[in-house]
């Protein structure tokens, strides 16, 4: 027996395995948008055939980050705006697992900003979901880094001062090799996109819209939306940067203006994730770590070996 | 005592190859069978500025850099003399001769390099060879090396002078330039080496003093480490497999030897973004089921103390490396102190606990490193290594064999599937990773991808499946467990023999001292005991749990206590008193926070102003400070 048998499993998943039967119903607000994020992974990890056990999912800090509460796996809930340094060493401690991490707009683009930047940059191999309000939610309503320029809250009485992040811009610029948008209202392209991101070799920012029906009444509840890969007004090469990159403007530019676009932007295929490039570079090994310690052939070196060179 | 130990500084500038030249010469006299140690000051620069690497070799144990030094090298320092005109503040081109001369002993020897140097700059200087009675030679070694080709060799040419002067071997030096290049280069290195070594034979009459090598033998192989050689190759024997980490002086060095080595044993090391992300990487590694470490000095870990608290809360094994430098906030990067003690023992919010070990000496550092991962693995709890920027270092000798230990990967408490499927689950069939009941406080761990083993890990306080919980009775089970780990820590922590002491066993005096200090303090202890008085000395290598029975036991024996710390308000003397309760009469303390370490002399002087009861203050840059009751 395998020392991680859960993982490669090929059989068929019923999304309802990843339902935690005995657990308090969430506690999310009635119509919250957190709802069609947890339909929509569900549903993207039954039609990937995954075995909940082989599935770790890294949460941060909010409404986002009860998200494994609900949701029935290996789970990391860890603190503010760090699942993405935790959910990169997992994975890179066990290439084999499905790593995904989620948080929310605060959580993604404030506080963990720079480990955003850098886990998009490296490419590692897994998942990240961003929920985003465009509000604190938990907190109580306050401003967060994608709330719209003006947005009044109990932060920022007089209005924001500050012009949004662009997430979508962000995420490409930083390096993601798979950058989409959906959106909590749209459970059916929230599932294909979530599927697609997950097969993806690399790493895969969906920034996912979410609507907050208490902190945020004032603003769309991102419908309409359009789906820009089923529009024949948006025709652009999914794998051209400087094309998904005018779309990405264009898309963000709009989202506050009240059309909500979504779909793929960018999706770089043949680099190699960052697993891939540092076992090419000779600064990882083959197997993965984590299984060595329960390998009774595992062979240990020894400072012995390298100890001659104080000699 | 100049016949009995070589004490041989070189001096220069940053980036002029003293580090390494020093490496090699000291592990040529650890070859001929000597025991050596090495010291090492340097500014937070690159290029240029005032750098020295001291090398104390001697037949007798060697713990402590010593009290001055009886050979200089004096090379100059290039890079003073490279930019414009003005660049650099204050007489940096003579520095490494003129900032030597007064730890210099009485009789001591003097090469400098002529070719850089001009002892015209310097204030007084014949004055002050006469009066000391030191021995110069005024060597042109830029000159020399710049004859076979290159200007940097004048470090071996300063090595072959040094070799003629006290009369060493130059086999020794040839063969490790052997070890270290080839070709060309070797040759060119080699010619500088004997050119040198004949010029001052032919010279100079080298008999008319007393500076010459020891004679030495060692029993068996010796090997020369560095506290951090000792950190990281303890974690790498106890199966550690990756190490994430953030540049920071003196962390680095621990950093950088796994790095180095990480590829070659099948594992990983990770530079990331800040401290946060090292610390949190570390925790998913363990999370995900490998033997992980991160680590940094004071600024950096500050940053550390969010993924420590996590990985307390969510029972996740990790071993942190705190070596300790001046403070606070950036303090002296390249200085050290010992006074993050509180920091390390304290930082993170609500109730927390860790397990804090703190070496002594580089065999120390190895051997409570790989106790660190086996009690964070066993107990599922955060554990720091705490040492400092003098320990992380300096190099000392140490038998090869001491090295050829058995590895241990084990993961601890952490289950198998098979274990797993025979764990307590829940009526609804779910594994109880954090289990209120187990009597040591440890529950099952189970690693992400097993079968049958899966939970939610969650720095908020939660249930033993997992969930997110505000419960009462739950919260006080949780609690409550999790100070039981702690208290089995210290039960099992007790049956071993901790913390020996050293000196007279009658004794009514007592120094005590923790981590870096202790070789220093020892050497105290054998000067003073070898000038009449009687003195004791207690090492404490073990912060967190206090080793409480051990320390009370020593102080209980004396009358009165002198607490040696490179600290300015006594935190280990008030981390002794908080965990005791008691000694607040006994205890007294010398404190220093120069950017130095103690010298022995320093300690003996104020160990002899406090048993004489005088009310000298101390001669050095140092702080005696009265017990509470005094």
């Amino acid at each position: 027996m395998s020392a991680f048998s859960a993982i490669g499993n090929d059989r068929e998943v019923d999304q309802n395995e990843f339902t935690p039967g005995i657990e308090p119903q969430p506690t999310w607000c009635p119509g919250c948008g957190d709802f069609g994020v947890l339909k929509a992974l569900k549903g993207a990890m039954a039609e990937l055939g995954k075995d909940p056990e082989e599935v770790l999912l890294c949460t941060g800090i909010g409404c986002s980050g009860k998200l494994n509460s609900y949701f029935d796996s290996y789970g990391f809930h860890t603190i503010h705006g760090r699942s993405l340094p935790v959910a990169r060493a997992a994975k890179l401690a066990n290439s084999d697992l499905e790593v995904v991490a989620a948080g929310g707009d605060g959580d993604g683009y404030g506080i963990g900003g720079n480990h955003f930047m850098h886990t998009a940059r490296e490419n590692h191999d897994m998942t990240y979901i961003v929920f985003n309000n465009e509000v604190f939610g938990l907190t109580k309503g306050q401003t967060s880094p994608t709330s719209p320029q003006g947005h009044k809250s109990k932060t920022q009485p007089e209005g924001n001062a500050k012009a949004p992040i662009r997430p979508l811009s962000l995420g490409l610029t930083s390096g993601a090799s798979y950058v989409a948008r959906t959106a909590a209202v749209n459970p059916n392209q929230a599932k294909e996109i979530l599927v697609e991101a997950m097969e993806h070799d690399g790493f895969s920012h969906v920034d996912f819209l979410t609507q907050c029906p208490t902190w945020n009444k004032d603003a769309k509840q991102y419908v309409p939306y359009v789906d820009i890969q089923d529009s024949d007004d948006y025709d652009f090469d999914v794998s051209d940067r400087r094309e998904a990159q005018e779309m990405m403007h264009e898309t963000e530019d709009a989202l506050y203006e009240g059309t909500v676009l979504t779909g793929r932007y960018y999706v770089e295929e043949g680099r190699r994730s960052y697993q891939q490039e540092k076992r090419h570079r000779g600064s990882m090994p083959e197997q993965p770590l984590a299984e060595r310690y329960f390998d009774d052939d595992a062979e240990w070196e020894r400072s012995f070996d390298y100890i001659d060179r104080h000699k | 005592m100049t016949n009995d130990e070589l004490i041989w500084r070189i001096a220069g500038g940053s980036g002029d190859g003293i580090d390494s030249t020093s490496q090699n010469f000291a592990k040529a006299l650890m070859r001929s069978g000597l025991n050596v140690f090495t010291h090492r000051h340097y500014p937070s620069r690159i290029r240029g500025g005032h750098t020295y690497v001291e090398i104390r070799a001697s037949d007798e144990n060697v713990r402590s850099r010593g009290d001055g030094y009886n050979f200089l090298l004096s090379l100059g320092d290039s890079f003073a003399r490279n930019p414009k005109e003005g660049a650099y503040y204050g007489e940096e081109e003579i520095k490494p001769l003129s900032e030597n001369l007064d730890e210099l002993r009485e009789g001591g020897v003097i090469v400098y390099d002529s070719g850089l140097l001009d002892t015209d700059d310097i204030e007084n200087f014949d004055e002050r060879v006469e009066e000391n009675n030191w021995h110069v030679y005024d060597l042109d070694l830029r000159g020399l090396a710049k004859e076979h080709g290159r200007e940097i060799m004048r470090n071996t040419a300063g090595v072959g002078a040094t070799a003629a002067i006290i009369g060493f071997d130059l086999d020794y030096i040839e063969e490790l330039m052997a070890d270290a290049m080839s070709g060309d280069i070797l040759d060119a290195n080699i010619d500088v080496l004997r050119d040198a070594y004949e010029s001052v034979q032919e010279d100079y009459d080298v008999d008319a003093h007393d500076v010459s090598v020891p004679d030495g033998s060692h029993e068996e192989e010796q090997v020369l480490v560095s506290g951090s050689h000792g950190i990281a190759y303890g974690a790498l024997d106890e199966g550690c497999r990756f190490i994430s980490g953030y540049p920071m002086t003196p962390w680095t060095d621990v950093f950088t030897i796994l790095t180095q080595l990480m590829p070659d044993v099948g594992g990983i090391s990770e530079q990331v973004e800040d401290e946060i992300a090292a610390a949190a990487l570390a925790v998913g590694a363990s999370h995900a089921g490998v033997k992980a470490m991160s680590g940094s000095s004071g600024g950096g870990f500050a940053l550390m103390s969010e993924p420590l608290g996590l990985a307390e809360m969510t029972e996740t094994p990790l071993v942190l490396v705190e070596s300790m430098r001046a403070g606070p906030s950036t303090g002296m990067p390249t200085k050290p102190e010992q006074a993050d003690l509180e920091h390390v023992l304290y930082t993170s919010q609500g109730d927390s606990h860790r397990v804090v070990f703190a070496p002594s000496d580089p065999i120390e550092c190895y051997e409570q490193t790989r106790k660190a991962f086996q009690v964070a693995w066993e107990y599922q709890i955060p554990v720091m290594v705490i040492y400092d920027q003098k320990l992380s270092g300096e190099y000392r000798n140490v038998p090869a064999s001491f090295f050829d230990q058995e590895a241990n990967p084990s993961l601890g408490s952490t289950l198998t599937e098979d274990e797993i499927a025979e764990a307590a689950h829940d009526e609804f069939g779910k594994f109880e990773r954090f289990r209120h009941d187990p009597e040591n406080g440890v529950s099952p761990r189970s690693i992400p991808g097993q079968k049958g083993g899966h939970f939610l890990a969650t720095g908020n306080e939660h249930t033993p499946e997992g969930h997110i919980s505000e419960d009462p009775d739950n919260r006080v089970n949780q609690m409550d467990r999790r100070l039981r780990k702690m208290r089995t820590i210290r039960a099992d922590l007790d049956e071993d023999e901790r913390q020996d002491t050293y000196g007279d066993a009658d004794a009514d005096f007592g120094l005590v001292s923790w981590g870096s200090q202790t070789g220093t303090v020892e050497e105290a202890v054998d000067r003073l005991n070898d000038s009449g008085y009687s003195v004791k000395a207690l090492s404490v290598s073990e912060m967190a749990p206090f080793p409480e029975r051990k320390v009370r036991e020593f102080l209980d024996s004396v009358d009165e206590a002198l607490v040696v710390e490179m600290s300015t308000t006594a935190q280990f003397r008030g981390h002794i008193q908080k965990e005791t309760g008691d000694y607040g009469d006994l205890l007294s303390s010398l404190l220093k926070y120069n950017g130095n370490p103690f010298e022995p002399a320093e300690i003996v002087e104020a160990a002899e102003i406090e048993i004489e009861d005088r009310l000298d203050e101390p001669s050095s840059q140092t702080r005696l400070e009265p017990a509470a009751g005094d």
